[in-house]
């Protein structure tokens, strides 16, 4: 099993490598680099979301933004309230306790997934793709219209929210809570991977019929994992927030969508690490080329293009060799 | 003794054509049943409508003293019909243990025990299936089935195109199972190879069960009009 152990390895780099650019960032005196790391950390953990529907069952949302975003209005709602002392809904006070925003973030992403996913997942192929977009660019609009939280202007964080014992305003705590929650949903989705779920979701991607001939639930199980994959992807909306200190409807955006499907192609789809060697790369290119011209996307699409010709398995694919066939 | 499958003037249609006119089996609780008939003559396509993969349009399945004729397929096999399908059709992409642990249900049959019918497997687990040999991948999909915990063990072309002593290996597994209790389906060509098995026939010919009795029963007559030997 070489290429096990390659994966291995390059899976220990990059999370170490997480874990030393921003130490090297603070050795410096750089504190913009561990936020820089932080947002890198956020975006993979909103790909590993993405990842357990699109690595594992096949399911290409084009609507994650939706549960990214609505995670990003949670925490901002919420402090929102807290801050002016008002209620959010029925007499319920907000809060500025992060973790009391992650729950309601999960719950409600977990929900919003399970009511799209419900509607959706009872078509495949483009169709999927065209009607996941649609439930998310609904949702755009109605925060773009929704002049209550700031509509298109967006609302601010005016105090990033805290969790007890840590001081979230500095960015090296802020980078722990994050590498933190991305430790944990990667160690989830390992083991959701290695257990039953993952291979009958797994088993349904490659044929949903000889999925059912052997007991398994095609349409359950998928749900299940799709509603969990919005949880995920939603909670790193909550944090992404806390980071930016802001939310608006652009976390929403089809664009935000496209970015995570492009985390998780480049980084290697369906791997474990995939969506943390993606994020670093759109990031690194984002302040690379980004600081160099306007258009750095464009350097992104000709990696993409060269990634999806040449390397299907993404940069793991590439450094580990094709683990998957097929 | 009781039937835990019985299947009655089954009829079944591929859009307009009509493929099955009228089966009728019936399997008892721990015996074989060889289900035989020519080629094209309904025998896959009958094993198909009752694991409920293709619609049934007239006639009725009934499964531990259950209708299950308008199940769908996965309630089906979650009672207890488990399905080695014809060409294998594991899935090439997982691992031996990920097409095992896929179709895991609680009760006796656990991956221990699978490794212990096919230590083979075992041997391969960490292996994708669609990289063992033919006769890896029948034990892989015979494990697969028993994973799902099955009181109905259905057999299409379980050994076809299987070398002689990868056959008997397999037999030998069926037979072994079938010794345990379990009740069998089978489907095959090889008369020689399921008859010590089976302790009933049903013979099929053009989507009609046109035989049915004890396997001792089958007189080269009957054998020689049906099935062409």
């Amino acid at each position: 099993m070489d290429e096990r152990r390659r994966e291995l390895t390059i899976n220990a780099v990059l999370a170490l490598g997480l874990l030393a650019a921003p130490l090297v960032a603070l050795a410096v005196d750089e504190p913009f680099y561990v936020t820089l790391a932080t947002r890198v950390t956020l975006l993979a953990l909103a790909g590993v979301g993405l990842n357990l529907a699109l690595g594992l069952g096949g399911m290409v949302s084009f609507g994650h933004a939706a549960y990214f975003g609505l995670g990003g209005y949670v925490a901002g709602i919420l402090a929102h309230h807290a801050f002016n002392g008002t209620p959010v809904l029925l007499g319920l006070p907000g809060t500025d306790q992060m973790i009391v925003i992650w729950v309601v973030a999960m719950v409600l992403a977990g929900l919003l997934a399970a009511v799209i996913g419900a509607l959706s997942l009872r078509t495949s192929g483009i169709f999927f793709i065209m009607i996941t977009l649609a439930f998310a660019q609904m949702l755009y609009y109605f925060m773009l219209s929704w002049p209550a939280y700031g509509g298109e202007d967006g609302l601010p964080i005016f105090l990033r929210n805290g969790i007890p014992g840590l001081d979230t305003m500095r960015p090296w705590d802020m980078f722990v809570i994050s590498y933190g929650v991305l430790l944990a949903a990667l160690a989830l989705f390992a083991m959701l991977r290695g257990a039953r779920f993952g291979a009958a979701l797994m088993a349904i991607r490659q044929n949903p019929d000889r999925a059912a001939a052997v007991g398994i639930a095609p349409f359950g199980v998928k749900l299940a994992a799709f509603a969990a994959s919005g949880m995920i992807t939603g909670l790193a909306g909550a944090l992404m927030a806390d980071l930016n200190g802001f939310v608006s409807p652009a976390m929403m955006a089809w664009q935000t969508s496209g970015e995570l499907i492009v985390i998780c192609i480049l980084g290697g789809v369906g791997r474990l690490f995939g969506p943390v060697a993606g994020a670093a790369i759109l990031v690194g290119f984002e302040t690379v080329f980004g600081g160099l011209t306007q258009h750095w996307q464009l350097f992104l699409g000709l990696v993409l293009l060269l990634v999806v010709l040449f390397a299907r398995g993404g940069l793991i694919g590439l450094i580990a060799g094709r683990q998957r066939h097929g | 003794m009781s039937a835990l499958l019985e299947v009655e003037g089954l009829e079944v249609f591929y859009g307009a054509s009509q493929a099955l006119f009228g089966v009728d089996l019936q399997v008892r609780e721990g015996t074989a049943v060889a289900l035989m008939g020519r080629n094209g003559m309904g025998k896959t396509t009958t094993i198909h409508a009752v694991c409920r993969m293709l619609p049934i349009r007239r006639g009725a399945v009934r499964f531990r003293a259950r209708d299950i004729t308008a199940l769908p397929s996965f309630r089906a096999a979650r009672l207890g019909i488990g399905l080695v399908p014809e060409g294998r059709r594991c899935f090439p992409n997982l691992t031996v243990t990920e097409n095992l642990i896929a179709a895991a249900r609680p009760g006796l049959w656990t991956l221990a025990r699978v490794h212990d019918l096919f230590p083979r497997l075992q041997e391969r687990a960490g292996q994708h299936a669609a990289t063992l040999s033919g006769g890896e991948q029948q034990m892989l999909a015979i494990g697969r089935a028993l994973m799902t915990n099955p009181r109905l063990l259905i057999l299409d072309e379980a050994t076809e195109g299987l070398a002689p002593v990868i056959r008997r290996e397999i037999w030998a597994a069926v037979g072994r199972l079938k010794a345990e209790g379990l009740s069998i389906l089978l489907v095959d060509k090889t008369l020689s190879e399921i008859l010590p098995l089976a302790d009933d026939c049903v013979v099929l010919e053009r989507g009609r069960t046109v035989w049915t009795g004890p396997a001792a029963g089958l007189t080269d007559e009957v054998a020689g009009r049906y099935l062409g030997l």
